[in-house]
């Protein structure tokens, strides 16, 4: 009797309910032979798709004011600029987009004479670009465009019933298109002006572009009298507003006209901000009622790139697909050294993009990031500091290879040097280590040598990085490599490589400053020096010690202020700082984008610019403005040879490191390179859609074995706990 | 009952109001307006300009809580306490600093967090209580020992440990199912196994503990001892006149957190990919989104209010010697 109660879950009644869940609970898992742990759709079986992840939502995907590399991978896919990065060349070269050619500036003086204008001094008062569209290049379809048979458009004149139905871009019935026109151009520099957007390069840019703050002025004059008139959000038609600065010369010509010279305009010319913007979409979006379904430029980008994007959902994943209407691009035939032999170059000619959809999902922890991507599950992947003895080994010889675990997976390395710099920068204003005395400049070259980069890089960066020997980055211009490069206040060249001077040459320097022994000469009291940091939590800890010790080298006590990042900003901004880390990451890879960084009219404190040292040296801004009018060579180089002597004397900054990128791909990944210039790889990539398929299902075989623990589990709990219960129901009253 | 509601309702009112200035002072001590725009704005070749014309256009401009340069009223009306809370009371909660409906996005991102915080609440509850049950039942013998001693061992573990482990077995040593991700539909429910899971099995141990320490309280009571005199089997004491009887604490844990299932988990929705309202609040105190962070604040002490009289109002089905008058 007991154990048929006990058994009860067994009856033919239980049963019927029990078999029919088990089949759908299998049928569920089992989605049609895919393997069980597979996050995609079935229907996404064998496709031809790139599947990668971001871990932040973009802000902006609107081209004027986007500029975060994680919005790139998107905006790059899909806007096209006249010019673009050579996908496999380096250095990095800027080749024509849309354009037919890389312009070149035409140079003339206030009466629109042409001159010479290679140096500072020279008599120029306007750079005049003229840059030629290439015709046949269409956007891709997009309701903006969309047409009735009289020609007029579908979807301008939108009422709140219109739109009542409508939740997605594609719930519009008809979409149309149109041929890209120098006047698209125009409409997106006049844009950097607009009153309700917030563009990042306005500053930069007013200073240059002809005529662009007056329209600044006259659009804010305009937005105005909308918001008087109770239309604060209606369209305002920047076609009205004439820009002297850029205009279509014609239909496929625009001509951009800057003040005095500028050589490094070409490369934002690389850059979303320059991509063009159908006046159409702007329209179509400025209708009432737009906005708050997320009809916005800022959410549906409109382009005329590889990709258009079909999926917006940023909490959970965005979609890229081909855009049917793409102009069509060829593989580049020509590399840099060694492209070859890497199999860079078996598609040379072949039409782009290879692969018709991206599909990015939002993984926001690391630890499921990577588990995906050894599942097979992302293509991609970066290598997290919890990971990179999983993935990473140093031989014998002292390189840097792969585990064996991730050769027998197929997985490959891409390592490159990014073109950024991380320092420690000391505040020139600063009464104890700022300043231009050789007290001063004693104190802080001691300090450089004292804090050990290298040993930095080895503990917390797992290796990936490169000490600097100055601001420029390898593979900038004007950085020198091998002796002549290194930094002759902080290193010696011993054995074919930099070696760092010992402590004791920092310990005479210091002494020199008057600081012998870490102690102060004039007071007898020990040196104290702030340091100024952003620390998040426990894991920064680490990072502080090694700092304290490093300067414990020279007796000298650090004071950390760990603060958040906000009062660190206002610190530097105030000049409250002594010592501090900041970074750089380049806009392009010219190098007046890391020199300006020391150049005293950007100074923070003076100027609110991004010389967070406020360095200012006469000498060296001399150099920095000849400097930056030259074309890259010999005269340039010399020059550049010439600033960094200075700097390397006067240490405004210990030089830090540039960090180093480890990527890893699949091997069914082909043609992926590293490119830290530009973010519009994706149509260079291919995939081999079998390889993936197999591989996958030979890593993610489920394991059926766990599943018969769970009724155990509860058999095992249940049955003893129902014949205990049985036993002590039958006992008598008084055995209780 | 419609008196004592609306009483409960009108104190509602001031707790709100409390609130809302507490999450106004303790942002504002942290972040200042000029942080805000900072954050937004991003770090590159920002100008004193575009801040201020950021913190114009979302009316940051003004004075925190009193506006000495105004007259009258707008002493008060004119500053950003004032402008930023009264919409609060009728749920409009406007747009995030990145332009975005946040209405519109609690909306969408209800769904997500409710098909995790669900299942997990209901399944939980059934867990905890048949298990808080048996150990009631065995109190004092050796499986009630171990089985304390199991709950402490499982409430002493971090709740990150639950997650990366059950992802580290599940999915990636038995691929079982997916590590992380969500799907609308019939297919988001192999998204939903795993957190679901580790949702219950981390609050087995707190749970059962619980629930345990309730029914034990009860057992010692006279009409248990009443009951067994008559000769009642012990499980129709259990269910019949203990769980009964020992409703009014659970209904006390159990109905208060109802409402806020909505908000969702910190934590769970981070690590498994879910685009709930938990990892929305998440991202806003990270990127500084004042709009997002008053918004889902004052959301969370509405619902937590509701959820106290509900709570109440549950009290009267199962106890009727209690009257809200």
């Amino acid at each position: 009797m007991a154990s048929e109660d006990n058994l009860s879950f067994m009856k033919p009644q239980v049963l019927r309910l029990w078999v029919p869940c088990l089949g759908v609970l299998l049928a569920l898992f089992s989605g049609c032979g895919r393997p069980w742990n597979n996050p995609y759709p079935a229907k996404e079986r064998g496709a031809n798709i790139l599947y990668s992840a971001f871990s932040e939502r973009p802000k902006h995907l609107d081209p004027v004011q986007s500029y975060s590399e994680n919005e790139a991978v998107f905006t790059a896919q899909i806007y096209e600029p006249p010019l673009q990065y050579h996908y496999l060349k380096r250095p990095y070269e800027l080749i024509p987009l849309t354009a037919e050619a890389v312009p070149k500036a035409r140079l003339v003086d206030a009466r629109g004479n042409p001159v010479e204008g290679t140096t500072a001094d020279s008599p120029v008062a306007f750079s005049i670009y003229d840059i030629r569209i290439r015709q046949g290049i269409y956007y891709q379809p997009h309701p903006a465009f969309a047409r009735d048979e009289r020609g007029r458009f579908r979807y301008h004149h939108l009422t709140a019933q219109d739109l009542k139905s409508i939740r997605r871009l594609s719930d519009f019935p008809y979409q149309g298109t149109r041929e890209l026109t120098a006047e698209d151009y125009v409409y997106q520099i006049k844009r950097l002006a607009h009153p309700r957007l917030h563009s990042p390069i306005f500053g930069l840019m007013s200073g240059y572009i002809v005529g662009l703050k007056e329209l600044a002025a006259a659009l804010k004059a305009a937005d105005e009298d909308l918001k008087r008139k109770g239309r604060p959000n209606g369209y305002l038609d920047l076609n009205r507003f004439p820009l002297e600065g850029a205009r279509a010369v014609d239909r496929y010509t625009l001509r951009i006209t800057l003040k005095g010279k500028y050589p490094q305009f070409v490369y934002w010319l690389a850059m979303s901000f320059f991509a063009p913007v159908p006046y159409e979409a702007d329209r179509f979006y400025a209708q009432p009622g737009m906005a708050e379904k997320n009809f916005t430029l800022d959410w549906y980008p409109v382009g005329t790139g590889p990709y258009m994007l079909t999926e917006n959902d940023p909490n959970r994943r965005m979609v890229l697909e081909r855009n049917p209407y793409f102009h069509g691009e060829r593989y580049p035939d020509a590399g840099e050294a060694g492209d070859g032999e890497a199999g860079l170059l078996v598609d040379a000619g072949k039409p782009l993009p290879f692969i018709d959809r991206a599909v990015f999902s939002l993984e926001k922890e690391g630890i499921p990031y990577w588990n995906k991507f050894l599942q097979g599950y992302y293509d991609a992947s970066g290598i997290a500091s919890d990971s990179f003895d999983q993935a990473v080994q140093i031989t014998s010889t002292g390189e840097i290879a792969l585990t064996d675990r991730m050769r027998a997976k197929g997985i490959r390395l891409t390592t490159s040097v990014a073109p950024t710099i991380i320092y420690l920068g000391f505040n020139m204003l600063d009464p104890v280590v700022g300043g231009y005395s050789e007290r001063a400049r004693k104190l802080r070259q001691a300090l450089s040598i004292a804090v050990d980069f290298e040993e930095y890089i080895s503990i917390f960066a797992n290796g990936r990085g490169v000490a600097a020997h100055g601001p420029l980055p390898p593979g900038i211009f004007g950085h020198r490599g091998g002796p002549e490069g290194i930094n002759p206040y902080v290193y010696d060249w011993q054995g074919g490589r930099p070696k760092r001077k010992g402590i004791d040459e920092a310990r005479r320097l210091l002494a020199e400053a008057g600081y012998p022994r870490g102690l102060d000469q004039e007071t007898g009291r020990p040196l104290v020096l702030y340091y100024d940091v952003t620390a998040r939590g426990p894991d920064d800890k680490a990072r502080l010690d090694w700092m304290r010790k490093q300067f414990q080298k020279l007796n000298l006590q650090l004071v950390v202020r760990a603060t958040d990042y906000n009062r660190f900003q206002e610190k530097i901004r105030k000049g409250n700082a002594q010592l501090f880390t900041w970074g750089w990451n380049a806009d392009y890879p010219d190098p007046e984008n890391f020199l300006f960084l020391l150049y005293g009219p950007q100074g923070t404190v003076k100027y609110q610019g991004e010389n967070a040292a406020n360095y200012a040296n006469p000498e060296y801004d001399r150099l920095f403005e000849a400097m930056k009018h030259l074309e890259n060579g010999p005269a340039r180089q010399q020059l550049i040879d010439r600033m960094l002597a200075i700097v390397r004397r006067d240490a405004p900054w210990l030089w830090g490191f540039h960090p180093k990128e480890y990527g890893l791909y699949h091997g069914w990944i082909h043609n992926r390179k590293p490119n830290l210039m530009a973010r519009n790889g994706l149509k260079y990539q291919r995939i081999d859609v079998a390889q993936r398929e197999r591989l996958r299902e030979e890593w993610n075989r489920p394991v059926f074995w766990p599943l018969l623990l769970f009724p155990l589990l509860a058999v095992t709990l249940i049955l003893p706990a129902a014949m205990a219960y049985r036993r002590r129901e039958k006992r008598r009253a008084l055995e209780w | 009952m419609v008196n004592y509601i609306l009483r409960r309702i009108l104190y509602a009112v001031p707790i709100l109001i409390g609130v809302n200035i507490l999450t106004f002072a303790l942002f504002f001590v942290v972040n200042t307006p000029e942080d805000m725009a900072r954050a937004h704005l991003g770090v590159k070749r920002v100008t004193p300009e575009a801040i201020l014309k950021w913190k114009q256009e979302r009316g940051y401009d003004l004075p925190l809580f009193y506006n000495g340069g105004a007259r009258g009223l707008e002493k008060i009306t004119r500053t950003i306490f004032f402008q930023k809370s009264v919409k609060l009371f009728v749920f409009q909660f406007g747009q995030a600093d990145d332009g975005r409906d946040i209405s519109r996005e609690i909306r969408t991102r209800m769904g997500p967090s409710l098909a995790i915080a669900v299942p997990v609440f209901l399944l939980g509850l059934f867990c905890y209580i048949s298990l808080a049950l048996i150990l009631a039942f065995f109190r004092a013998t050796y499986l009630d020992l171990w089985g304390v001693v199991v709950c402490v061992a499982l409430m002493s573990i971090s709740g990150l440990f639950y997650i990366i482990g059950g992802q580290y077995l599940l999915s990636k040593l038995w691929n079982l199912v997916p590590i992380s991700g969500f799907a609308s539909g019939p297919d988001g429910l192999r998204f939903l196994i795993l957190p679901v899971l580790v949702g219950v099995v981390g609050g087995l141990g707190a749970g059962t503990r619980w629930y345990r320490t309730i029914f034990l309280e009860e057992m010692d009571k006279e009409y248990v001892r009443t009951a067994r005199a008559k000769g009642l089997t012990e499980g129709r004491i259990l269910f019949r006149h203990i769980l009964k009887n020992a409703m009014i604490p659970i209904l006390t844990g159990a109905v208060v957190v109802i409402p806020s299932l909505f908000l969702g988990s910190l934590i769970t929705e981070s690590f498994f990919g879910i685009p709930g309202l938990g990892s929305y609040t998440i991202d806003a105190i990270q990127s500084q989104d004042f709009a997002i962070v008053r918004a889902m604040v004052f959301l969370g002490s509405v619902l937590y209010i509701i959820g106290l009289i509900l709570t109440d109002l549950s009290y009267t089905l199962v106890d009727p010697r209690i009257r809200l008058e």
